[in-house]
């Protein structure tokens, strides 16, 4: 494990892929020529970890799932360790039950994202980078760009991005996972998807008609 | 072939190869740190960078790039000169200027290429980054800040060792080597990854801040804690044996050392025996070398040869084997066994007891069938060439033992001597064009051990493997010695168990501790010639003090039968001396002296008596000639096999005396396994 990462967390003994996993697993793995199994690890450490954020409430990958992974596709288990740790989406620690994944990437930032930054830190009471929350719902992650720079600044929770943040709304947002509603992704604005902000400037005769 | 001009040197070199190779023919030096000629090309230093002309203008990785007909390239202008003086501190930039605290100091890639191609400052003022030490057992110290992450350690342990333990995880400033959840290595090839190493990241534990590489007197030698007779120097100061490196031998270990050999030395310093011991009233005191040999001559005045006998150990030099043999006549006795385990092996001629295929030769088979052998455990640099062939050739490997993982994919026939008659593996073995056999000790030191011999050969003849210009019968050996006595006929007369069960009256085991010695009657006279306190000398009513491998000149005879010469290192410690010598010393004390004064008149002697001594160093290799098998002498049992070697770090007297070894052993019973560093 990374000298950089705290490990004040217990590593479970085992891990098992349940029913449900288990479909999506050879469903993955039949994709490959035989012999060629091993290019399902990216598609079964992903189902790992999001089957352990199912049952236990926190999606991360624990060392017992990789050494099960590895089982399964017949790769010895450091070769997986390497892919797990290389992906920053694989959380290698228990992780709230809202990651909060923070774009700082230029875009972002300079649209405001370390407002967002603030205002997560002063409702969570999180301090640092990869930290969890006392309450254990929420981890504060620092991503590079997620790629929807023109809806800046981004906050990811877990798989859904919230857009043109700014702290009033982060707020509001953070309070409402906290009483656990989870308000509808998407932009903040109420603009259509990446339309430009205050209604569309082109393409205006069809509305006309 | 391809020709090249490498700094208007003109080469012809294969197509396919590098451009580094082709710099290499032309007698041109690159410096590299992530190339190795034996591991996959990685490509990750960039220290190799080289000018192409009418390629694209930038520097070329060159162990990376193939070679083209007409390709021209420098090696030396300016840009490449100054590419190689960017890479260089770009690799120092996280280095850690620690060399003076650094194992790897005086013999370091790094610091030699530092000081070859790099500049002569840093402009570095920013923090260095610092990784935490791994613990990968008591072999392999870390010093993880400095890993340039070469990744040469991790393709070693992948592609040689065939142990897939060592990787990097995470990725860019945060990426570090090791095993991630904390493990001793579990290869048996684990050293090599010391030699490979490029910078101070990888050292040795047990040698850590014992010396600096330029203190040492280097001697070449032969190593004899395994029959492969891997070549090694040994580095000593003083009256001290240091540490032991491989030497490059492509027909032996390649540049590789098994770990037994590279780390026991440390049990040549204990537990030694450094003068006479007589035994008065049950209990052993220190003697004189006079009073040592008036006790034997005593005991053997007036007793008749044939009720004295000789055992030798399997750490015994042909040239005391034979110093005792000719000892032995002289007294009239035939009685010598060096079979201390018992193993059926037949001296009748040589290709009955020689791994005739040659270790070099296990590349150009296409299948093998081993019998009651785990080479990973007996002979790891073997294993490791079976594992080549199998990554080159796919040779399809079958045993018949008990499964173990021996680092490639095994067919595990079953583990019973009947499956000799009749397994599914004899139809791919007929098939091939280059089939071989390995037996190993576990098949034949059982009472059967003859029959099993025979049918091996019988196998052997049936499937192809008895050829004119191809010898696929093996028998591998764990004794570095027995190979040399069975040429020089040190199994005659009384075997061994007729010896113990009161056969003779006088025994004298030249090192022999690997035998039961409990079962040596009661009222026989045993002389112990060694140089460790082990069973032997334990039993012993006379000990007579012998020399280490490290400490005589000597010659030994590999599995394969190859006649290579050991270097007196250092002086055997105390009274003790060259066995040979002890021997003609006695000879003389007795009024039977043997007729040379010198190493080089007994040498004379053992190609007098067997003319394979003559050739050193080179093999010859031979077809079989005769399908005529060895003598059967009883049926095959039912009983199956059992391995010959239990624990890989401690089968004989040295490796029993390192406390490193004993370090392994307690590590490979109980491997440490916790959640995350």
């Amino acid at each position: 494990m990374a000298a950089h990462q705290k490990q004040d967390f217990i590593q479970p003994a085992s891990f098992a892929f349940d029913a449900d996993s288990m479909v999506q697993v050879d469903k993955h793995i039949a994709k490959y020529p035989a012999g060629r199994q091993a290019s399902a690890v990216l598609p079964l450490l992903d189902l790992a970890q999001r089957q352990m954020g199912r049952i236990t409430g926190s999606a991360w990958v624990s060392i017992a799932a990789m050494d099960e992974i590895g089982r399964i596709l017949d790769m010895p288990p450091i070769r997986v360790y390497e892919v797990a740790t290389f992906y920053l989406m694989f959380n290698m620690a228990p992780v709230g039950k809202f990651h909060l994944q923070l774009c700082t990437t230029t875009p972002c930032w300079l649209r405001g994202s370390d407002d967002i930054v603030q205002a997560c830190r002063d409702v969570t009471g999180i301090k640092g980078w990869k930290e969890n929350s006392a309450d254990g719902l929420f981890t504060m992650t620092e991503v590079e760009c997620v790629g929807a720079c023109v809806n800046a600044p981004i906050l990811q929770v877990n798989d859904d991005f919230y857009e043109d943040m700014d702290s009033e709304r982060t707020k509001a947002l953070l309070e409402s996972l906290k009483r656990g509603v989870v308000p509808k992704f998407g932009s903040m604005t109420g603009r259509q998807t990446s339309a430009p902000d205050g209604g569309p400037t082109t393409l205006l005769f069809e509305k006309a008609e | 072939m391809v020709k090249v001009t490498v700094d208007g040197i003109d080469v012809e070199i294969p197509a396919g190869s590098n451009v580094l190779q082709a710099c290499e023919a032309a007698g041109k030096e690159i410096p590299r740190f992530c190339y190795h000629e034996r591991l996959s090309v990685a490509g990750n230093c960039r220290m190799c960078l080289v000018e192409i002309e009418k390629a694209p203008p930038k520097p070329f990785a060159s162990c990376a790039y193939p070679v083209a007909d007409g390709m021209v390239v420098h090696t030396d202008s300016p840009m490449v000169r100054k590419a190689r003086r960017g890479v260089m501190e770009f690799l120092l930039i996280n280095h850690p200027l620690d060399c003076p605290i650094c194992d790897q100091g005086g013999e370091c890639d790094l610091q030699d290429q530092a000081v070859g191609y790099g500049d002569d400052h840093s402009r570095y003022l920013e923090p260095k980054r610092a990784v935490t030490d791994k613990n990968l057992g008591p072999l392999v110290k870390t010093v993880m800040t400095r890993c340039i992450q070469c990744t040469r350690c991790i393709r070693f342990s992948t592609e040689i060792a065939g142990v897939s333990e060592l990787g990097a995880t995470a990725r860019g400033e945060t990426m570090e080597i090791g095993t991630y959840v904390e493990k001793a290595l579990s290869s048996e090839l684990s050293g090599n990854l010391i030699d490979i190493c490029p910078v101070g990241a990888l050292t040795s534990k047990p040698y850590a801040f014992v010396a600096r590489p330029w203190e040492l007197k280097k001697t070449d030698s032969v190593d004899v804690l395994d029959a492969v007779g891997a070549n090694i120097r040994v580095d000593s100061r003083g009256p001290d044996v240091l540490r032991v490196l491989p030497r490059l031998n492509e027909d032996v270990n390649e540049e590789w050392l098994a770990d037994k050999s590279r780390f026991a030395v440390d049990g040549l310093k204990r537990r030694r025996l450094d003068s006479c011991w007589v035994r008065r009233d049950g209990k052993l005191a220190r003697a004189s070398w006079q009073e040592g040999f008036d006790a034997i001559a005593a005991k053997m005045a007036g007793m008749a040869g044939d009720r004295m006998g000789a055992i030798a150990g399997d750490l015994a030099d042909a040239e005391s084997m034979l110093a005792l043999k000719d000892l032995f006549a002289a007294l009239g006795s035939t009685n010598l066994d060096c079979r201390q385990d018992g193993a059926a092996l037949d001296a009748s001629r040589r290709d009955f007891y020689s791994f005739n295929t040659s270790i070099a030769g296990i590349e150009e088979a296409d299948a093998i069938l081993l019998i009651g052998t785990n080479p990973r455990r007996e002979a790891p640099l073997l294993n490791a060439r079976i594992r080549k062939a199998i990554v080159a050739n796919r040779t399809k490997v079958a045993a018949i033992g008990v499964p173990a993982d021996l680092t490639y994919k095994v067919e595990w026939l079953g583990d019973t001597p009947a499956l000799l008659a009749d397994n599914s593996f004899i139809a791919t073995l007929k098939a091939a064009k280059r089939p071989m056999l390995i037996i190993g000790q576990g098949a034949l030191r059982r009472a059967d051990g003859a029959a099993i011999l025979a049918a091996a050969w019988k196998l052997a003849a049936e499937t192809g493997m008895l050829t004119a210009d191809w010898h696929g019968f093996n028998v591998l050996h764990t004794a570095a010695s027995r190979i040399g006595a069975l040429d020089l006929g040190f199994a005659t007369g009384k075997t061994l168990d007729k010896m113990l069960g009161g056969g003779v009256d006088l025994l004298w085991l030249l090192g022999a501790d690997e035998f039961d010695t409990t079962k040596i009657g009661a009222s026989t006279f045993v002389v112990y010639q060694g140089h460790h306190g082990d069973a032997g000398a334990a039993r012993a009513d006379v000990i007579l003090p012998g020399a280490a491998y490290t400490e005589k000149d000597g010659t030994y005879v590999n599995t394969e039968g190859r006649v290579q010469r050991g270097q007196l290192a250092v002086f055997p410690p105390g009274e003790a001396r060259e066995d040979w010598k002890i021997i003609r010393a006695f000879s003389g004390i007795i009024g039977k002296t043997l007729p040379y004064d010198t190493i080089d008149a007994l040498r004379t002697r053992l190609e007098q008596v067997n003319p394979v001594f003559a050739r050193v160093d080179i093999l010859p290799r031979f077809g079989c000639t005769d399908p005529a098998g060895p003598a059967a002498g009883g049926v095959v049992g039912t009983a199956p096999f059992t391995p010959a070697v239990a624990n890989y770090y401690m089968t004989d007297s040295i490796s029993r005396a390192s406390p490193t070894m004993a370090e392994c052993t307690a590590a490979a019973a109980a491997p440490v396994q916790m959640a995350a560093e």
